[in-house]
């Protein structure tokens, strides 16, 4: 099992190298000078050149990129643009918000999920399937910055029981784990979770009833086993695929919640990538999209190993 | 006369869907304890059909069951849940024809066996284990105690075999019922696997029916054999009665159609035609249409069953004539 993870650490490396690669370049390659931004349009060209000086865009973009590189694996992401501040701190604080909405969300998404799926897969084409079938067509099709609109207008607006923005009361971004503070997760995790819901259902369906149709279930219950016995084996073979889309679904909330971090003003990193795009704030956004790529990978690597954990059939040598 | 392990009387059995099958049509026999009985027939003769009933392993929505069947005194057509599940794997066990598809891919053997032993006999889990391992030492497994933890994909075709037999003796059934076990082995494997399940059948004074297309392994297993065509047994008698004297023109065909003893460069006997689809009960003799023997009332009306010597059955007119004195 150890040496199967070292392997896949391993592999994970160049897929590290070229999403970095790919990060950086697709900032510089954006059309606009990035220091627009910061200077004003009256700026002498001497200025100009002298603050592309000191931020080093005029170096080659490959030592650029080195440079760049060599100072992230120091865990240095550079001084955003926009704020001065230094980016890893910034981004640090958002991603805690996002990941936060992110699980939360997922969870929700994977227990609902799994529910109607598995309800669906049992009881394929009666009505209780049509319903859950419903529930997740709807849950992948409607889109989800308007559903979080609709919830703010009941919720907040009509109910006034939950806040409809921010991350805790008045604005601040300071997050505790008390009531006042969760209830302002509460709107965004749930419009969130609409989505994994929808996808993971839809995959658990297939799932049931592919295994369902499969001649060792019949076999189980030639064995004499009762109907939860039978369950146990049905979960289990479930449980690896289904894991599996949660965990890419995670991966996708983490970086796929620009729309709902801003229609709830959620201080996260989709919250700040769509800022630091619409401020050109470089470094910003290449820390950004790069952590959240890294992200990406590293769950990749966490659905794998806990695949390969649970189904015996995957190759562990 | 002790009373039969298992006595199956006019069962019928109906598959409703996109278009309704008559897979079994008035099938009737019983079997003694100890004995085997070998089903032989086609695919599609209801051979695995008659099988899958005695566990009542057929989806339940869409078959429509008619009949008696009896195992060991129990009325096996009127089991419902917790009565039914004893029933499967405690009295009656099933071998399938397949163990790859038939084991779970995802339990290791060892935790298979268990489960059933803790289900029939309220075992604890280290029992459970301990059972086992005892029974994959009694179908010579070859380092049994590692085979336990392996998955059934980890294990030769031969090996998931001796597993699923494990399995299915675990909790020491009376009845056994073997749906082509041998069909997806080797031939080497293949007679390994009979003479193993021969042995363990005499061990543990089972019954076991033991259904095959395979004339072959049908006469190496059983005592008896039933001869199925078309949801029908066409005849039934001793392996030897059936060998050396074979009464329906469609058993005539079957042996015809073996390897041993036909000259090498002539063509096989094969049986000209196909079976029917059954999507009509029979009303005259199904083999009619393929029979070389046929005479006038064949097409119209259903051969009776005839008896031309003791423990022997043929539904043919003309065993029935060749029964008439002159």
């Amino acid at each position: 099992m150890l040496t199967y993870i070292a392997k896949r650490l391993i592999y994970t490396l160049p897929v590290a190298l070229g999403v970095s690669i790919v990060c950086f370049m697709l900032v510089h390659i954006a059309p606009g000078d990035p220091l627009t931004s910061v200077l004003p349009p009256d700026a002498s060209a001497q200025l100009q050149a002298e603050m592309r000086k000191i931020y080093g865009f005029d170096r080659p973009l490959i030592v650029q990129y080195g440079l760049w590189a060599l100072k992230t694996l120091q865990g240095d992401l550079g001084v955003s643009i926009a704020t001065g501040r230094p980016v890893a701190a910034e981004l640090g604080k958002a991603l805690g918000n996002t990941l936060m909405l992110a699980v939360l969300a997922t969870f929700i998404g994977f227990v609902l999920g799994c529910l109607f799926g598995f309800v669906a897969g049992y009881f394929q084409n009666s009505w209780l399937d049509k319903l859950a079938s419903f529930v997740s067509i709807i849950g992948v099709s409607v889109p989800h910055y308007w559903l979080g609109m609709v919830l703010v207008i009941i919720f907040s607006v009509q109910l006034n029981w939950l806040p409809a923005t921010g991350a805790g009361p008045g604005g601040s971004a300071d997050w505790a784990w008390d009531w006042v503070h969760v209830k302002h997760l509460i709107l965004p995790a749930v419009t969130m979770s609409v989505i994994p819901m929808g996808i993971v259902a839809r995959t658990v369906r297939a799932l049931v009833a592919d295994i369902l149709s499969q001649e060792f279930i019949t076999g189980q219950r030639a064995k004499g086993l009762l109907d939860g016995g039978v369950f146990r084996h049905v979960v289990k073979n479930a449980a690896p695929t289904a894991l599996a889309v949660m965990g890419l679904q995670l991966g996708y909330l983490l970086g796929g919640s620009i729309l709902i971090e801003t229609v709830f003003s959620w201080p996260g990193t989709g919250f700040l990538l769509g800022q630091a795009i619409f401020q050109r704030d470089l470094p910003l956004l290449q820390g950004t999209i790069l952590v959240l790529a890294m992200f990406f990978v590293a769950l990749n690597l966490v659905v794998d190993v806990i695949q390969s954990m649970l189904d015996p059939r995957v190759q562990r040598a | 006369m002790s009373a039969p392990l298992v006595e199956i009387e006019d069962l019928k059995v109906r598959f409703h869907g996109a278009r309704t099958v008559h897979a079994v049509n008035g099938v009737s026999f019983r079997l003694d304890a100890g004995e085997t009985l070998g089903i032989l027939g086609e695919s599609g003769s209801g051979k695995s059909v008659t099988l899958k009933t005695l566990l009542r392993l057929l989806p339940e929505n869409r078959t429509e069951i008619g009949g008696r069947v009896r195992v060991d005194g129990v009325d096996i057509l009127a089991l419902k849940g917790k009565a039914l599940a004893d029933h499967r794997g405690g009295t009656a066990s099933m071998i399938f024809q397949d163990p790859m598809l038939a084991l779970d891919p995802v339990y290791t053997i060892g935790d298979q066996i268990a489960e059933a032993v803790m289900r029939h006999e309220g075992a604890s889990a280290a029992e459970g284990r301990a059972r086992a391992l005892d029974m994959l030492t009694r179908v010579r497994i070859p380092s049994p105690e590692r085979r336990l933890n392996a998955y059934p994909h980890e294990m030769s075709g031969g090996m998931r075999q001796r597993a699923m037999i494990a399995l299915a003796l675990a909790c020491r059934p009376k009845l056994l019922l073997a749906d082509e076990p041998t069909t997806a082995l080797d031939a080497t494997v293949q007679i390994q696997i009979l003479l193993l399940l021969r042995e363990l059948q005499r061990e543990f004074g089972m019954g076991m029916i033991f259904v095959t297309h395979d004339i072959g392994v049908a006469t190496e297993v059983s005592d008896r054999i039933a001869v199925m065509y078309a949801g029908e047994i066409v005849e039934t008698g001793t392996v030897r009665d059936l060998i050396r004297d074979p009464r329906h023109p469609y058993t005539k065909g079957l042996l015809a159609a073996n390897l041993h003893g036909a000259v090498k460069g002539s063509r096989l006997q094969a049986i000209p035609g196909a079976p029917p689809a059954l999507e009509e009960p029979p009303r005259a003799c199904s083999f009619a249409p393929r029979c070389p023997v046929k005479v006038s009332g064949c097409d119209t009306q259903r051969p009776p069953a005839i008896t031309p010597g003791a423990g022997r059955m043929v539904r043919c007119v003309l065993a029935e004539a060749a029964l008439q004195p002159g």
